[in-house]
């Protein structure tokens, strides 16, 4: 090769450099922060679809857990840092920051078909009719049990038992000598853990967290009934230190086989139905939540949703992450490669309308008519002012339900009585509503 | 019983005793590493299991989803970079306060723990809103300056109390031969103080290294050590323990086999002083 040959490819050979390294830099970066929950998983492993879809764009991924997540986007995005371009955040999150412009409106146009998102769920993303952030999954609350355990007792589960029946069961299926107890639910203190499903409870138990003018009512004879409902259910016929209990330890429990029943979110159906996670993946059968004097709030609703904030500097690359990943390509795209059992369900009604999806999803009817059937807007019997089932979507709430959520955990371990719980939380309650300017 | 035999005897149940509380000590991270070898089932079940067949498909989940290699790299830069800045601080500092002791050297020193028993909380709403202000957020400038000033108490603390105890009659000897303050320290001090010194920086280095509330809160992606690496694998709603376990061991390998090999500096660093 001469010289001129030789330097000839040379120059080819750092102009192409060159050329690659531009375009690479003046390739978009998006920073998304998330869970580390299954479905979100599986999208960082679609990741590279995406970026070969657009190859302007691309993705870096911050994996949290739960708690720091929420401390590191509400610091982000209350200081304005721009750290993030998007942030997984729930149904509590997202009117209360749309409200206060902290979120960016998701662009729903075109191919979107946003009227396919189910309406509850769009409803609790939305302030004043603007959805600020796109449901990625969604989830209610359902009556998970086992159906070899409850026909062996002789009863029966169907939709919308009460719960004196639920009790009935529990009693029926409970034997700890074999290491099997009738009944698993939260008892770990926090707003989004034990009060999630003791507000489902209260609900139906014809409660409200706040009047007509924000006064706690904690203090009510439907709080007390339904607490000490609760108490009496899990201490009589629940696992033991059922009050340090979440949804992953209820979860490991009930997959081990020594639940009856567990009430909690639908997205536990996924895994407890799956031989590799559940030594009882083929005995369990599902019903809609229990009620007691009123159907309404009786189960949660829930969405992990992508939520682009406004200080961040590429809205327009964030707007094309989380249209993509919460459009119906997506989960097509997940069913096809994954399985239909593995979707993210619980947000777009075709998802339910899918004969492949039907299929595979044992728990596909019940989940879908769970996540129907709760309505934010209205889910207490007596009127109240606020938006949410199991939970209140105001500031103030995460502090107000973290401490009921300790008191009524302390009830449950005996340090304290239902009453003493309730006046404590009240108290503390009143003490945070009247600071905060409510009256 | 004869002198001897008792003499033998508390050998025995000294050994003994020292021997219960390291298993204590390490049980936690046997157990670790154990369930990082399980499936999520056998790491959930009841009865615990002892004897399963290991695998490494956590090790292969956890490489498949994060960049060991990136976030070690984060982890060793700011560990040693931080621990170098602090010493570069601290050994001036101490060697001053050890041999020209002023009026208010006590409070000085009292006051420097005494930033130890500020709740981290307590001050991080003004250093995030600063690191953002700077531009320092998700750098690993940001964790250095950090971590230094976060260490630099205890560093200063141990090096003045070690070098105290250095006869002063070496330095009036040095200074006799004519070393200036910068001899004194670079020919004299250092070289008598390389234990302390380097057991110091280790103790420094494994404090850094296990550090998570600031390397949470000040990073996202590009700085994130291995402490953050951790903390993405626990889950709210599905099982993660032996993935967990696995990122676990992970992060704490390199530092683990840095101890043993550097086990002898650490132990004497965090002895001197107590016998005299």
């Amino acid at each position: 090769m001469t010289r001129i040959s030789k330097t000839t490819l040379a120059c080819a050979v750092s102009m192409t450099a060159a050329i690659s390294a531009t375009s690479a830099f003046s390739a978009t970066q998006i920073t998304v922060a998330t869970v580390n929950n299954g479905h979100m998983i599986e999208m960082q492993k679609f990741t590279p679809e995406f970026e070969k879809a657009h190859p302007d764009i691309k993705v870096k991924w911050v994996t949290l857990e739960e708690g720091v997540l929420r401390q590191n986007v509400t610091q982000d995005i209350a200081n304005k840092s721009g750290l993030y371009d998007v942030m997984t955040i729930g149904m509590y999150e997202a009117p209360i920051w749309g409200e206060r412009g902290w979120l960016e409106p998701i662009d729903t146009s075109g191919s979107y078909d946003v009227q396919d998102i189910l309406p509850s769920i769009r409803g609790g993303l939305s302030y004043d009719g603007t959805m600020y952030a796109a449901p990625f999954y969604g989830e209610s609350s359902m009556v998970m049990y086992r159906k070899d355990l409850v026909k062996a007792a002789g009863m029966e589960i169907n939709d919308r038992d009460s719960w004196e029946h639920i009790r009935n069961v529990a009693a029926a299926v409970n034997d700890p000598s074999k290491g099997i107890y009738g009944i698993c639910l939260r008892g770990k203190a926090g707003w989004g853990d034990n009060m999630a499903l003791m507000t489902t409870m209260a609900n139906s138990f014809g409660a409200r967290w706040f009047d007509e003018n924000w006064k706690p009512q904690l203090e009510s004879a439907e709080w007390k009934n339904a607490v000490s409902f609760y108490v009496d259910l899990l201490t009589k016929y629940g696992p033991p230190g059922s009050s340090s209990n979440s949804f992953n330890e209820s979860l490991a429990l009930f997959n081990e086989g020594k639940c009856g029943m567990w009430i909690d979110a639908t997205i536990a159906a996924s895994f407890v139905t799956d031989p590799k996670q559940s030594k009882v993946a083929d005995q369990v059968g599902f019903a809609q939540s229990p009620i007691s004097v009123t159907e309404k709030g009786a189960n949660w609703l829930w969405a992990w949703s992508l939520g682009i904030p406004a200080a961040t500097k590429n809205v327009e690359a964030a707007q094309t992450f989380v249209r993509w990943a919460t459009s119906k390509e997506y989960i097509n795209l997940v069913g096809n490669k994954n399985g239909w059992a593995a979707v993210p369900t619980g947000t777009r009604a075709s998802t339910y309308a899918n004969p492949k999806f039907q299929e595979a999803a044992v728990f596909a009817d019940a989940e879908l008519k769970a996540i129907n059937s709760a309505n934010p807007s209205d889910s207490t019997l007596k009127p109240s002012p606020y938006v949410g089932v199991q939970f209140a979507a105001i500031p103030e709430f995460q502090a107000i339900g973290t401490t009921a959520g300790q008191m009524v955990s302390g009830a449950l371990a005996g340090s304290l009585t239902v009453d003493q719980a309730l006046k404590s939380a009240n108290t503390s309650a009143d003490r945070q509503m009247r600071q905060a300017g409510y009256y | 019983m004869t002198l001897n035999q008792q003499r033998k005897l508390k050998t025995i149940l000294t050994g003994l005793f020292a021997w219960t509380i390291a298993l204590v000590l390490f049980f936690p991270i046997f157990w670790m590493f154990i369930t990082s070898f399980k499936t999520e089932l056998q790491a959930i079940s009841i009865p615990p299991t002892l004897f399963f067949e290991p695998n490494l498909d956590n090790f292969r989940v956890v490489q498949e989803r994060s960049d060991y290699i990136q976030h070690a790299w984060n982890s060793v830069v700011t560990s040693f970079g931080s621990t170098i800045l602090a010493l570069i601080i601290a050994i001036p500092a101490a060697y001053s306060m050890a041999f020209f002791p002023g009026k208010r050297t006590k409070d000085i020193l009292l006051w420097m723990l005494s930033t130890k028993m500020l709740p981290a909380v307590g001050v991080l709403v003004p250093i995030y809103i600063l690191c953002r202000d700077y531009g320092l957020l998700d750098t690993k400038t940001a964790l250095v300056i950090i971590f230094t000033l976060m260490n630099l108490p205890i560093i200063v603390w141990m090096l003045f109390s070690y070098f105290k105890d250095l006869p002063k009659e070496i330095l009036e000897a040095a200074r006799m031969d004519g070393a200036t303050p910068w001899d004194e320290v670079v020919k004299v001090v250092l070289p008598l103080s390389v234990g302390a010194i380097s057991s110091t920086a280790l103790l420094s280095i494994v404090l850094c290294w296990n550090e998570a509330f600031w390397s949470l809160n000040l990073t996202a992606s590009d700085a994130a050590p291995l402490t953050a690496m951790i903390a993405s694998y626990s889950s709210p709603e599905g099982l993660f323990w032996a993935k967990l376990s696995a990122a676990s061991t992970l992060a704490c390998a390199p530092i683990v086999i840095f101890g043993w090999f550097c086990q002898k500096q650490l132990v004497q660093g965090l002895t001197f002083g107590a016998v005299k």
